[in-house]
């Protein structure tokens, strides 16, 4: 034979119906209508505290919902909200109080969206003092300390294993290991731990089926767990795999360009001044071989606090297919207070990628101002040289990723710690067990 | 001698006994307690209804602790200022009593201290002090004036003549979650030690049924 699981009676003040679903473990019961605090253990329901909050306010999960979590069913019993000031701030947060026959009780509770699942824990934990940030450690778990406040009871419906009456204060501490979180609540009376871990919304929704979608959390809560955090490592070994591939690639490329040098025109001078129609000249045809690759051209100028310019075409003398391209070279020298300075380059090179094996020509027109009466230089021509630009550019471009995630893990660091007793300026460290880098040492008063 | 059913001197019903020593039982029928005085039960007094509890554990709940197996032969409900618990006696296999303790769902297993070194007597007791009790360390949490609210079953002990009794719980230390009972409801004091445990470490059988659970 199974035994009632609720017992049947009616409010001392107002006469409504109230069912005790947590029979022998209640000691005070809302009534639903007319908000009375009742006594449950007496059969007649004595008045502990008549209907005080200023505000109503509706649990998101109404009372009496069956629902599972992780698995185990759970009923709602009780329901309160309870009301944290700091700095004339006051932060609202709800908690409910979920009953199994053969589990005893549970918590869940929110805050702007944040849901966690709470249980009370028997052992207290131990706490070590050294430091500005406090610490407690549990089953081997260091929690750092987040935040001290006070909590008070301002709205409360249903069934609740203690007497409750709105009004009722505690001490709370908070302590965090996302997505683990160990509070303590102190009263007159005593102290009790509960340890809270963060739940997604979309859980309670699903396991409670309640309508519609769970609101949006705001902001980052003390122990939302970073998805960021954990993908920073992986990230950056997949980074490291990847670049050794690509300087591997890089390495072999290096070691099989065939760097052929297909022109090398002889040292020229010419005589700055001159018209520079005057100083185009023709290099001899020269025959680029093999596969199509890219072709360099190299200029090599002995300028000494001068200029230069060459306007270049290189002309397929079989189709007639001709790349133009200009260049600047510039070199000066000197010395002031701290000594010799050097600026710009004597040599050049231009890569002309995907040049077809083929009879090739330059032509070359050019330009300078110098203070020599003279400009010695010489053009040398290689086909499939290795240039590392793109492989530069590879490296840059797959470090994006990781450096994007370490920047959000950052961000989401400083976002729950901006929250805490240790806001400051900047982000936290917060990867291990040491002091947080914050240079607040408030504490609650 | 072992007695494994007699008949109720109050109303004749047969009473079954889970547990052939016990030295007090309720009548299932007639609800009268009854005291074990030689061969005779004497009818002691009366017992009120029992309020309702979500207890899921009943008398005939069978389950295994260590090495041993029990069953639960009996309760004693106490009440307090701020609340109640029940404790519900186990008959070990191994031949010894032992309670499980359910309070708020908070389920914990404790048997008799085995060495019982000098207990403090009930003046002497303070919040924070710490005691030796089975070569282990406790330290008093709280003290629990606490009334016999209603009983049921066997029990190693006759429960009738006490109203209150004074109560000491103090924690142990490590990572276990030990703990320890003071009780002043005799003359000499008696020590229990325990452990927290949830209900499924007992692989309980025989549980009580609730409607729609």
């Amino acid at each position: 034979m199974s035994a009632p699981a609720v017992a049947s009676l009616s409010c001392s003040q107002c006469g409504a119906a109230i069912e005790l679903r947590t029979l022998d473990q209640a000691q005070s019961v809302v009534c639903a209508s007319c908000g009375s605090i009742l006594d449950a253990r007496d059969p007649n329901l004595h008045l502990i505290q008549a209907f005080e909050a200023r505000q109503k306010f509706t649990p998101q999960i109404p009372l009496g919902t069956r629902g599972t979590l992780k698995g185990e069913k759970w009923e709602v019993v009780g329901f309160q909200v309870r009301r944290a000031t700091i700095d004339g701030t006051s932060y609202d947060w709800e908690e409910y109080l979920l009953f199994n026959p053969y589990k005893g009780f549970r918590y869940l509770t929110q805050y702007d969206g944040h849901w966690n699942d709470v249980q009370v824990v028997k052992a207290a934990p131990k706490e070590l003092t050294s430091g500005r940030q406090p610490l407690v450690i549990l089953h081997g778990e260091t929690f750092k300390h987040f935040q001290s406040s006070n909590a008070e009871t301002v709205f409360a419906l249903g069934e609740f294993p203690w007497q409750i009456r709105v009004g009722d204060r505690a001490v709370t501490r908070d302590f965090v290991a996302p997505p683990r979180m160990l509070s303590e609540e102190q009263t007159p009376d005593e102290t009790t731990w509960s340890l809270g871990t963060y739940l997604p919304a979309a859980q309670i929704w699903e396991g409670f089926a309640l309508p519609g979608n769970p609101p949006r959390p705001r902001g980052v809560y003390a122990n939302q767990p970073s998805h960021y955090r954990p993908m920073v490592g992986s990230l950056a070994k997949r980074y490291l795999l990847l670049a050794a591939i690509v300087i591997a690639i890089g390495a072999l490329r290096f070691v099989s360009a065939s760097r052929a040098v297909v022109y090398t025109s002889p040292v020229s001078f010419f005589r700055p001044g001159q018209a520079p129609e005057s100083l185009a000249f023709v290099t001899p045809t020269f025959t680029v071989k093999g596969r199509t690759a890219n072709l360099e051209v190299a200029t090599e100028a002995q300028l000494d606090n001068g200029w230069a310019f060459f306007e270049y075409a290189l002309v397929n003398e079989a189709t007639g297919a001709t790349y133009e391209f200009g260049r600047d070279l510039s070199y000066y020298s000197g010395r002031d207070s701290d000594g010799n300075w050097t600026e710009g380059s004597k040599r050049d090179r231009a890569v002309l990628p995907s040049v077809p094996a083929g009879p090739y020509f330059l032509r070359v027109q050019p330009q300078a101002e110098v203070t020599a009466p003279f400009l010695e230089y010489r053009i040398i021509v290689r086909h499939d040289v290795p240039i590392a630009t793109p492989y530069l550019i590879c490296l840059a471009l797959l470090a994006l990723p990781p450096i994007f995630v370490a920047f959000r893990a950052w961000g989401m660091e400083s976002a729950r710690w901006k929250e805490s007793d240790y806001a400051s300026g900047s982000g936290s460290d917060d990867s291990d067990g040491s002091d947080s880098d914050s240079d607040s040492d408030s504490d609650d008063d | 001698m072992t007695v494994r059913s007699a008949a109720c001197p109050n109303c004749g019903a047969t009473i079954e006994f889970r547990w052939s020593s016990a030295v007090q039982t309720v009548c299932p029928y007639c609800k009268a307690v009854l005291v074990r005085r030689d061969l005779d039960l004497t009818k002691v007094g009366t017992v009120s209804d029992l309020p309702p509890t979500s207890s899921p554990i009943q008398l005939g709940t069978e389950g295994r602790f260590g090495p041993d197996g029990f069953v639960v032969v009996g309760r004693i409900i106490y009440a307090y200022e701020r609340g109640g618990w029940n404790e519900w006696h186990l008959r070990t296999t191994g031949g010894i009593s032992a309670w499980l303790s359910d309070a708020q769902g908070e389920l914990a297993v404790s048997t008799p201290a085995k060495s019982a070194a000098e207990l403090p007597t009930a003046e002497s007791l303070r919040v924070g002090q710490s005691y030796a009790i089975d070569g282990l360390l406790f330290t008093v949490a709280s003290l629990t004036r606490a009334r016999y609210a209603g009983v049921e079953g066997e029990l190693p002990f006759e429960s009738w003549n006490r109203s209150d009794a004074l109560f000491a719980d103090l924690d142990g230390e490590g990572d276990e979650p030990r703990f320890a009972t003071l009780d002043y409801s005799d003359d000499a004091p008696v020590a229990y030690v325990g452990t927290y445990v949830e209900l499924e470490q007992l692989s309980p059988r025989n549980l009580r049924r609730f409607e729609g659970w």
